[in-house]
């Protein structure tokens, strides 16, 4: 009976305004618009807290090699040239490795092993990037140091400049490519094998009609097809890579130099940020963190939106024609 | 898109198919080779922190907070962590209270109200927040909060995690609810339910399961961040459940405690660590659990 009277008493009020669907339109739109409010905010709080240093050293600070807080002259040049050079190093280790996991996940293994291989190359990316970095500190660079980077320097060190010692600590802009590529690594390979997977069979029966064998499939069917959504995973892993902060801060030395030699410290732009912001002396100083701040999210929004676009076309591509 | 520049003349020959046989087999054995090798650092990476991490778990490591140590003190009586635990558990749930809402909320906006010029935006808008590094969302709570107060805050950290876990709540609320059948919409259409109604009693009871899924999986995320709390929360030996000062984090502890030249404190680094590979392990399995369900059910 009460029921009934609440479904008339509702009846009622519908007929009446109406505007049920209205309200919740209006209330589910407002908390989305919010999510695009907060990415507003961090623009302009950023652009507004960086306007000192902006005014102060104008486009020059992207050229500038100098960061001494000491002497209030800052300059970007050494943060964006670690930044690009350590994810450049991992892209170029990751880069190959994960494509390679992906085409194994979607062509090659059996399908018993898919599910718990997925599962977990998709843990290592859940690590939080703090372990990854104590990892590095602790094992990692011990044995890199002794094993690695001293003899390669020894041997190789006066003849090739990027390659040059000392290696003092062992800490450094290439065990930090090293790092940043076995964290980018699931990323790589789990787009890769999302776009591999949704390759049509036919692409692959008709090379197969043709006497290819398993590799040539792979090779002229499968992978040229999921091409770009291959090249957009990779970009995808990249942007993990420079935006990525504490592997970084943990094991790349933290020094705002541009050195010759891969074994040297340097520092990223995330790192800088990390390490020198809570302990801003200056108001000059905190405002140009902030500026290499707003730096590296165009950095990292460049390489997302080029990733995305590449992805979302060949799942677009395959979804037409299927 | 036709086979794209294949078949070549090498594969219509007949001849060398032995050469091209051995070939396949060697390339296609190194996809498998090259998945072996990137399992080899995750398993090394998990067994370190599950072997160093288990010799500092203690009834001290989970009741005691920081004790200052000397060199060459035991690793027996020197405190724990607790003050950490605490303090995570406080920052994430402050953001989860934030984040769950507002991430939840746009998500049914997108899954119920799709095609608009309006969700473009707003799925553009959570993308560019999924891919935003955590330090950048880290330094606009610090401007934001930090820097007016002049204080070290909880609470801007919870901000900052914030940020970081609305696009995530948003993605999976959407892609779940898009899993709802049009049949089951249809139905409740035809009974002049409106909108609103089905939606809140029909449409979300059926994707709960994954809602809850993503909202795990943005609390997995929010526990191991460490570069936002850097600037935000900065750290505190002492245990405190005022969100208004600086605050202990367990992150915050395998980093700092790394960088300590003490081995007692390294020790506990490593059972932060061990403690945050746990959870993110825990909720991983979870979700697998869920989306089984589902997509079994389905």
């Amino acid at each position: 009976m009460q029921h009934a009277d609440a479904v008339s008493g509702w009846e009622r009020l519908r007929r009446r305004t109406r505007h049920g669907d209205l309200l919740f339109w209006l209330i589910a739109l407002s908390f989305a618009v919010l999510v695009v409010g907060l990415l507003v905010a961090i623009i302009a709080v950023t652009w507004d807290g960086s306007a000192a240093a902006r005014h102060e050293f104008g486009f020059g600070f992207l050229t500038s090699s100098t960061w001494n807080p000491v002497k209030n002259q800052y300059g970007a040049l050494p943060a964006i040239y670690g930044t690009v050079m350590s994810s450049a190093i991992a892209l170029l280790i990751a880069g190959p490795i994960g494509v390679m996991i992906g085409v194994f996940l979607a062509e090659v293994s059996p399908s018993r092993l898919r599910m718990p291989l997925s599962f977990l190359v998709e843990l290592l990316a859940a690590i939080p990037s703090v372990v990854y970095g104590m990892w590095g500190v602790f094992v990692f660079i011990p044995f890199f140091r002794t094993w690695i980077a001293t003899p390669i320097s020894e041997r190789f060190g006066d003849a090739i400049p990027l390659l040059a010692g000392p290696v003092t600590v062992g800490r450094g802009m290439l065990v930090a490519g090293i790092i940043l590529a076995i964290m980018i690594v699931p990323t790589i390979a789990a787009v890769s094998r999302d776009v591999l997977s949704v390759v049509p069979t036919h692409q692959r029966e008709a090379l197969i009609a043709l006497g290819a064998t398993r590799w040539e499939v792979i090779r002229h069917a499968t992978i040229p097809y999921a091409r770009a959504g291959i090249i957009g995973g990779m970009m995808l892993g990249l942007g993990r890579a420079l935006g990525e902060t504490m592997a970084a801060t943990m094991v790349i030395g933290n020094t705002p130099r541009i050195e010759g030699s891969l074994f040297a410290p340097a520092t990223t732009a995330a790192s800088l940020v990390a390490s020198q912001l809570p302990n801003a002396g200056s108001e000059m100083h905190s405002s140009a963190l902030i500026l290499v701040a707003l730096v590296l999210f165009c950095i990292t929004l460049v390489a997302n939106s080029i990733a995305r676009l590449l992805v979302w076309k060949v799942q677009r591509g395959s979804g037409g024609k299927a | 898109m036709a086979v794209a520049n294949a078949p070549r003349p090498s594969l219509l020959e007949a001849s060398g198919g032995r050469r091209r046989q051995i070939t396949s087999k060697i390339l296609v054995g190194m996809t498998g080779a090259a998945t072996l090798i990137a399992l080899v650092p995750l398993l090394l990476i998990i067994s370190y922190v599950v072997v160093q991490g288990f010799q500092s778990l203690s009834f001290d490591f989970f009741t005691q907070t920081f004790k200052p140590v000397t060199l060459g003190s035991s690793s027996t009586g020197a405190g724990g962590v607790l003050h950490a635990i605490v303090g995570s558990l406080l920052i994430v749930g402050v953001s989860l209270l934030m984040a769950v809402p507002v991430g939840v909320m746009a998500g049914i906006y997108l899954a119920e109200y799709p095609g608009t010029s309006a969700s473009n935006v707003i799925r553009f808008s959570t993308d560019v927040l999924t891919a935003m590094p955590s330090i950048v969302v880290g330094v606009v709570a610090y401007v934001l909060i930090v820097q007016r107060a002049q204080q070290f805050s909880a609470l801007a950290g919870s901000i900052a995690l914030m940020v970081l876990m609305v696009p995530v709540v948003t993605r999976t609320t959407e892609e779940i609810l898009r899993l709802v059948p049009g049949s089951v919409r249809e139905a409740a259409m035809a009974l002049g339910v409106p909108k609103w109604r089905f939606t809140l009693n029909v449409v979300i009871p059926m994707g709960l399961s994954g809602i809850v899924t993503g909202i795990l999986l943005a609390f997995a995320r929010a526990m191991g961040e460490t570069a936002p709390l850097l600037v935000t929360v900065l750290g505190n030996n002492n245990l405190t459940f005022d969100i208004f000062g600086p605050m202990q984090a367990l992150p915050l502890i395998a980093y700092r405690y790394t960088e300590q030249p003490f081995d007692v404190l390294n020790q506990q680094a490593w059972g932060a660590a061990l403690i945050l590979v746990t959870i993110v392990l825990i909720a991983n399995i979870l979700v697998r659990l869920a989306t089984r369900r589902t997509t079994g059910a389905r």
